[in-house]
């Protein structure tokens, strides 16, 4: 960190001498000048300095829509993308898709119709109840069913992979109902998705 | 009582005289002995010398012991120590300890050599010589011990023992093989996702799932330790097992609609799907001993239920009882090297417990209730059952003897999954 303080100050030093040089040499000042000024040695100079002063509050303001921009932007990326990694969960034992799965699930076909180009790896977890076999089989059953929902909202099968890891990779630690519940979920990658993604229509 | 511990000295078993006359006797000849059929015949382990003399006896003592078929009678010290300076049997002393035999097994230059005294008769009734490798090569020598003690209960009882055989497992993302007596722990993987060891007939080969995709179903030789993949592709590869010639494999597998068995060849070639579930899971097959019926689980009527299946995929029929409203799950079926019973867990209020049902009669049994009890596998004796317990705290193996209810603690450390006891083996 000093050693960045330190080559901070030297362009700040540095930047104030360009002033100074601007003050004795304003002919050669870069720099729009406000046509008709009159030469007055003192005006002229508060006059530069106002100039100079406005100028760089105009840039800032620039610079500072643009990044607002660009922040809108990013954030409507990392939404997009956030809709396309959301988990969707299930109750004890099935596969059958909840109304909180369907609205994730919504949005996540519209993301996916928006931008052809994505395909999804959709991977079925269970909590720890019941036989290890079992919850591979039942991982598998709640992938499918997802991707049989996506493909009704006219997700191609050929973008969606189905895997299942059952109980091996719980999202929660403990035997309890909350971790369950948290456990009892399918998860979503994506391939294809490093650029910028399109929004869907609204 | 499985086990009598005599805590007093009970006099010379051998007295000093003459050496012993070698009488050679047929192998596999059943020895007469003359005992309530109603109860364990009394064995008498006595000691030897020789190079490991003592840990012979101590591991022949326990496999008789562990085999519950007869009372391995332990002696105190004293009346061991006294026994030791003898050199023949003392008939008189052996009877009143209640000793329908007596054993010895004393090391050799090329592996064992064994002498049972009819006590009976005052007879040697059996003398022996096995091959063994040297005690420093601790798996092969104790295989070798274990492979005696089964000879030995053979003559004894008629029935074969079980300590020349192991037990599959899964540990910490390996498969792993114990001894029956819970020696030997040997991981059989590399680090993975292994799961759901089952043996071919003559235990050369193992086939497990992998599970992580893309998943597949892995043929194991155990000579080698190469593993090699049978089928893979697509969506879930689970629950294989070998048909009872060891010429094909049957496993579950999965992908758009539920999960079905399957057949394929263990030479290659496609799977051909046997059951119909029409998108329920049907997995964990499991034959009966002459190959002709599949017993499985099925979810097809909304839960996990036990099933059976002709070997060509027709004829399903269902096992359990299958009750309106019940959400029973019952799984992980195991059929009996007998042909009489399927094992099986069921959860009974709340937790998962060992079941068998009867073929014949369709009778229930509980055979636990202490903590979760899952994932039965039957020793080759009909008689005893590995399955994973958390009676103890962790889940680890324990065995059964369905007959006597008695329960032994198998592995330690680690949590186990899916046993899968072997065959009697031969190497």
């Amino acid at each position: 960190m000093t050693r960045t303080t330190t080559v901070l100050s030297l362009a700040i030093v540095l930047a104030a001498g360009g002033l100074q040089a601007c003050r004795k040499k304003p002919e050669a000042a870069p720099g729009p000048v406000p046509a008709g000024a009159p030469v007055s040695d003192d005006g002229a100079a508060k006059r530069r300095a106002d100039s100079l002063a406005a100028l760089a509050a105009s840039r800032r303001a620039d610079s500072l829509a643009a990044a607002r921009a660009a922040a809108n932007e990013e954030g409507a990326q990392a939404a997009l993308r956030r809709v396309l990694a959301q988990v969707v969960y299930f109750d004890f034992d099935k596969d059958l898709l909840r109304d909180d799965a369907r609205a994730v699930l919504d949005a996540k076909a519209a993301v996916l119709a928006a931008n052809g180009g994505i395909t999804i790896i959709v991977t079925g977890h269970t909590d720890e109840q019941g036989t290890s076999e079992y919850n591979l089989a039942l991982g598998q059953r709640r992938a499918a069913q997802v991707k049989r929902y996506l493909e009704s909202k006219g997700i191609a099968e050929t973008r969606m992979t189905t895997q299942s890891l059952g109980d091996s990779q719980p999202a929660a630690q403990g035997s309890d109902e909350n971790a369950y519940q948290l456990n009892r979920r399918a998860e979503f990658e994506t391939r294809n998705a490093s650029g910028t993604l399109v929004r869907p229509k609204p | 009582m499985p086990t009598m511990i005599l805590r007093r000295a009970l006099g010379a078993l051998l007295v000093l005289s003459a050496p012993l006359v070698a009488q050679d006797t047929t192998r596999g000849v059943r020895i007469g002995l003359t005992y309530d059929p109603g109860s364990k015949p009394g064995i008498i382990v006595l000691p030897s010398r020789g190079v490991g003399a003592d840990s012979i006896r101590t591991i022949l003592q326990r496999d008789l012991d562990l085999g519950d078929r007869v009372n391995a009678i332990v002696l105190d010290a004293a009346a061991l120590d006294e026994a030791s300076r003898a050199a023949t049997p003392n008939w008189a002393v052996l009877a009143k300890l209640g000793a329908a035999a007596a054993v010895q097994v004393t090391p050799t230059p090329t592996g064992l050599h064994l002498a049972v005294y009819d006590v009976v008769k005052k007879t040697t009734a059996l003398i022996r010589d096995y091959a063994a490798p040297p005690m420093t090569e601790m798996r092969g020598w104790r295989a070798a011990l274990h492979g005696l003690s089964d000879d030995l209960e053979e003559s004894l009882t008629g029935t074969r023992g079980i300590a020349r055989t192991r037990v599959a497992f899964e540990r910490g993302g390996r498969l792993w093989v114990v001894d029956s007596d819970g020696e030997q722990v040997t991981p059989i993987t590399e680090p993975g996702t292994p799961q759901s060891a089952a043996w071919n007939a003559n235990g050369s080969m193992i086939t497990y799932a992998s599970f992580l995709p893309p998943a597949k179903i892995m043929l194991l030789e155990l000579g080698t330790g190469r593993s090699r993949p049978l089928v893979t592709g697509g969506g879930v590869f689970i629950t294989p097992a070998f048909t009872p010639d060891g010429a094909s494999v049957v496993y579950s597998h999965g992908i758009d609609n539920g999960t079905d068995l399957y057949i394929t060849d263990v030479a290659g070639g496609g799977g051909r799907r046997l059951s119909v579930g029409r998108g329920s899971d049907n997995l964990s097959p499991t034959f009966s001993p002459d190959g002709r019926r599949i017993a499985f689980m099925s979810a097809r009527a909304g839960h996990p239920e036990i099933y059976t299946i002709d070997a060509d995929g027709t004829n399903v029929d269902p096992l359990t009882p299958v009750e309106i409203n019940e959400r029973a799950f019952r799984a992980s079926p195991d059929w009996s090297p007998d042909g009489r019973f399927v094992a099986f867990q069921s959860r009974i209020a709340g937790t998962d417990q060992v079941m068998t049902i009867n073929l014949r009669d369709r009778g229930l049994k509980q055979l636990t209730s202490d903590g979760q009890n899952t994932d039965p596998s039957w020793a080759p004796d009909g008689r005893h059952i590995v399955f994973v317990s958390n009676r103890s705290g962790a889940k680890v193996l324990w065995v059964l003897d369905a007959e006597t209810g008695r329960t032994r603690q198998l592995t330690r450390g680690g949590v186990a999954r899916n046993p899968a006891w072997s065959p009697r083996l031969s190497n």
